[in-house]
């Protein structure tokens, strides 16, 4: 038998279909069957009563680190993806830097049959594009696509030799593979750990200057000139940055970009007492990056944000901050951090979720991210005026580092529905 | 925001992390409460029972020689405890965590931590997370602060220029990787120098160093004309050629301190150092050992900084 579902007197908001209006949905074998009025002999098994609540299609996240193989002590599959469909998310692509990295078919195959097993959300593996994430070797790529990679990455690794990089984005290129890539020149980050900039200047701490981002973003730029390749270009950190990816989308390069809930709404200055947990990386940058990135989601320029979900074990936290381990858990912040940005930024909300649903999609290639008729129902239902408090006990990720902690959040998660059937209800 | 770390709710100190944020007046109580402590040290019997039973680690994670000694001098007269601990050698070789040192060093009835350490933040760090009633001096913490060095030089200048609204001063060498420059200016802005300048090639500079409140020279002799104080910063010896720098003899040319240089500040200019001294490479043993240089008060004047400073932080 299957499931019939009804989820009725919702807000409905579906920016790749452009609607944003009170309507129920119809979902039945795992897919919408209708939107407004229920198709004719529709017995529901299960009603979802959405009042005062949106429903939008489940969130798509573009950067959550599962740590799974190899890093279980941070956190495992289980406590990552329970992290993920209470955040709403449906549907993550995770990095190759786990250990092993993903640079063999048999490890992707095996970690989707992990998640399938688990049965909450969809996870899109991206493969490394060198062999161990050593900048050596090229992978199989092709393989490696077959095994299930959605496309080819070489996470927080450095990628020194430039005639690597242009014969891998070549490579990449002969097969239509997307190649996602943090721009950042390894010599000019190798010991720094915070923007260069007044704070790290008062603080004594070893600093990156933008300038590391923008001229291995130039680098990039004029390789998939020279190569063709399509880019994805992750983790976008400075306003120079910006106008790079603003003058290649202007020239019709096939690039597309994202930045972290992090970089969204924090810079430099949040690290103040040395906060560990404002250990990123790429690091915060000033006032004036972090408005720049604001505006340049809102206007397109950068195309989605992800939450970086970097869960770190507590004791990688409990160090001076250069010795800290870098990044931040966000599975759970992706969608209420979204709705801060845009309520501060006066976006419409129809456009804010675009960011997190059909704009992943889309940069993934992927028909889903929307609730069209016959969609696979990945679904997020949530009331967009719950208070909640960032803490500890408040997260279900395994990682409790993120420097929102003490925030008051607007925006809780109540139900989420992936392929038809509920996998979170809060 | 987050209160200020190293300050009570009443405003008083807790612990001394950072120069940064305190009031002129709270620095002009500790270098008050410093003088009566100077003449202790010229006394036969040279101990004040302030901080008896009181117990202080001296907690260095990083190699010292003058630094620990004047804090343990100046806790002995104060009659304390003194433990000194070289943790470079001992437990963080065998995988201790520092959290996990500290821990076990509060374990044993620790009063205060004097804590030196090659990170920035890190007596930050251990103030976070000791006791309420333990109290942490950071004794100098990677780029970021060395507050009691720049007291101790604030003291020093109060000593022999009078008034701090009157004075220019150059601050010259590697700010970039110095903590004790960050403390200096900070305490220099903080008290009322109308003109702070720092000097050295752009290479030992740190990116906005001007919003520290500060002047900045590339020049050595346009740097110095007319400055009353000549703040030299010790150059380390692995930054004296590399990417850094090309050599120290081009840098002694350039930046060192020599009596013709010394010749274009006030003519009762004084030059300080807050030692070790590379002689022949930021400053010329002409000047070092010459009549304006006030570098061993400084010296002295530390036991007697220290001494205000954890009598004030764990005084009754």
């Amino acid at each position: 038998m299957s499931m019939k579902i009804h989820i009725k007197n919702g807000r409905l908001i579906d920016p790749k279909n452009k609607i944003d209006r009170v309507a129920d949905l119809y979902i039945a074998a795992g897919k919408v069957v209708s939107i407004g009025k229920a198709p004719e002999a529709f017995h529901a098994n299960r009603e979802i009563d959405a009042s005062n609540l949106i429903v939008c299609p489940g969130l798509i996240d573009l950067a959550a680190r599962l740590r799974e193989p190899g890093f279980e002590y941070r956190a495992t599959l289980e406590s990552e993806m329970d992290a993920a469909v209470a955040g709403g998310v449906t549907c993550l692509v995770c990095p190759p830097d786990t250990d092993p990295v993903l640079d063999e078919p048999g490890l992707v195959e095996m970690l989707k049959h992990r998640a399938k097993s688990l049965n909450q959300a969809h996870v899109y593996p991206l493969g490394a594009l060198t062999q161990g994430l050593a900048g050596k070797v090229l992978t199989e790529m092709a393989e490696l696509h077959d095994a299930g990679c959605i496309g080819f990455s070489h996470a927080d690794a450095p990628l020194i030799d430039t005639t690597l990089l242009m014969r891998a984005m070549e490579y990449a290129a002969t097969f239509g593979f997307t190649v996602w890539l943090r721009p950042q020149d390894f010599f000019l980050a190798q010991d720094g750990v915070a923007h260069d900039g007044e704070v790290a200047t008062r603080l004594g701490l070893a600093a990156i200057p933008a300038c590391a981002e923008t001229i291995a973003l130039s680098t990039i730029l004029f390789l998939m000139r020279e190569t063709g390749a399509r880019v994805h270009i992750c983790r976008l950190s400075s306003r120079d940055g910006v106008e790079l990816i603003r003058q290649a989308k202007a020239e019709g390069l096939p690039v597309t970009c994202d930045i972290s809930i992090n970089h969204a709404h924090l810079c430099d200055r949040d690290i103040g007492y040395f906060d560990a947990n404002a250990n990123l990386m790429p690091p915060l940058r000033d006032q004036r990056d972090r408005d720049a990135l604001r505006a340049a989601l809102a206007d397109g320029a950068i195309d989605a944000l992800c939450s970086d979900h970097t869960p770190v074990d507590e004791d990688a936290k409990q160090v001076p901050f250069a010795e800290a381990e870098t990044g931040a858990t966000g599975l759970e912040l992706l969608l209420p951090l979204t709705l801060k940005w845009a309520t501060e930024q006066k976006v419409p909300l129809l456009d804010a979720l675009a960011k997190i649903t059909s704009e992943p999609a889309r940069i993934l290639g992927l028909n889903n991210g929307h609730l069209g008729l016959g969609q696979t129902a990945d679904v997020c239902i949530f009331d967009p005026a719950a208070p909640w408090r960032v803490e500890a006990r408040a997260l279900k990720s395994q990682g409790k580092n993120t420097p929102f902690l003490g925030y008051e959040m607007l925006g809780k998660v109540r139900y989420t529905l992936m392929a038809g059937h509920g996998v979170y209800e809060g | 925001m987050t209160p200020n770390p190293q300050l009570t709710d009443t405003g008083a100190l807790r612990h001394l992390l950072t120069i940064e944020g305190l009031s002129a007046k709270l620095i002009h109580s500790i270098l008050d409460t410093a003088e009566s402590f100077v003449s202790v040290g010229e006394r036969e019997v040279k101990k004040v029972p302030l901080l008896r039973g009181k117990s202080i680690f001296n907690l260095f994670f990083e190699a010292s020689t003058r630094t620990r000694t004047t804090f343990e001098i100046a806790a002995k007269r104060l009659s304390a405890d003194v433990v000194n601990l070289n943790v470079s050698a001992s437990s963080q070789s065998k995988g201790e965590t520092l959290l996990d040192t500290v821990d076990n060093l509060s374990a044993m009835g620790a009063d205060m931590f004097v804590v030196r350490h090659a990170q920035s933040g890190a007596a930050h760090f251990i103030a976070r997370h000791v006791a309420p009633h333990i109290h942490v001096v950071n004794a100098g913490d990677g780029r970021h602060a060395h507050p009691t060095q720049g007291l101790l030089d604030m003291f020093t200048i109060r000593r022999f220029k009078k008034d701090f609204t009157q004075l220019r001063v150059a601050v010259v060498g590697d700010v970039m990787h110095s903590r004790v420059a960050r403390s200096e200016i900070h305490a220099l802005t903080t008290l009322g120098v109308p003109e702070v300048r720092v000097i050295a090639p752009r290479t030992l500079l740190p990116k906005g160093v001007e919003s520290l409140g500060v002047h900045v020279f590339n020049d050595m002799q346009a740097g110095l004309k007319d400055v009353d104080v000549v703040m030299m910063l010790r150059l380390q010896n692995e930054r004296m050629s590399g990417t850094f720098l090309p050599s120290a003899q081009e840098y002694f040319k350039y930046y060192g301190l020599t009596a013709d240089k010394l010749k274009l500040a006030k003519p009762d200019a004084i030059v300080m150092h807050p030692g070790p001294m590379n002689r022949g490479v930021e400053i010329d043993s002409s000047v070092a050992d010459g009549g304006q240089a006030v570098i061993l008060p400084q010296v002295t004047f530390g036991i007697a900084v220290r001494m205000a400073v954890m009598s004030m932080l764990a005084g009754a």
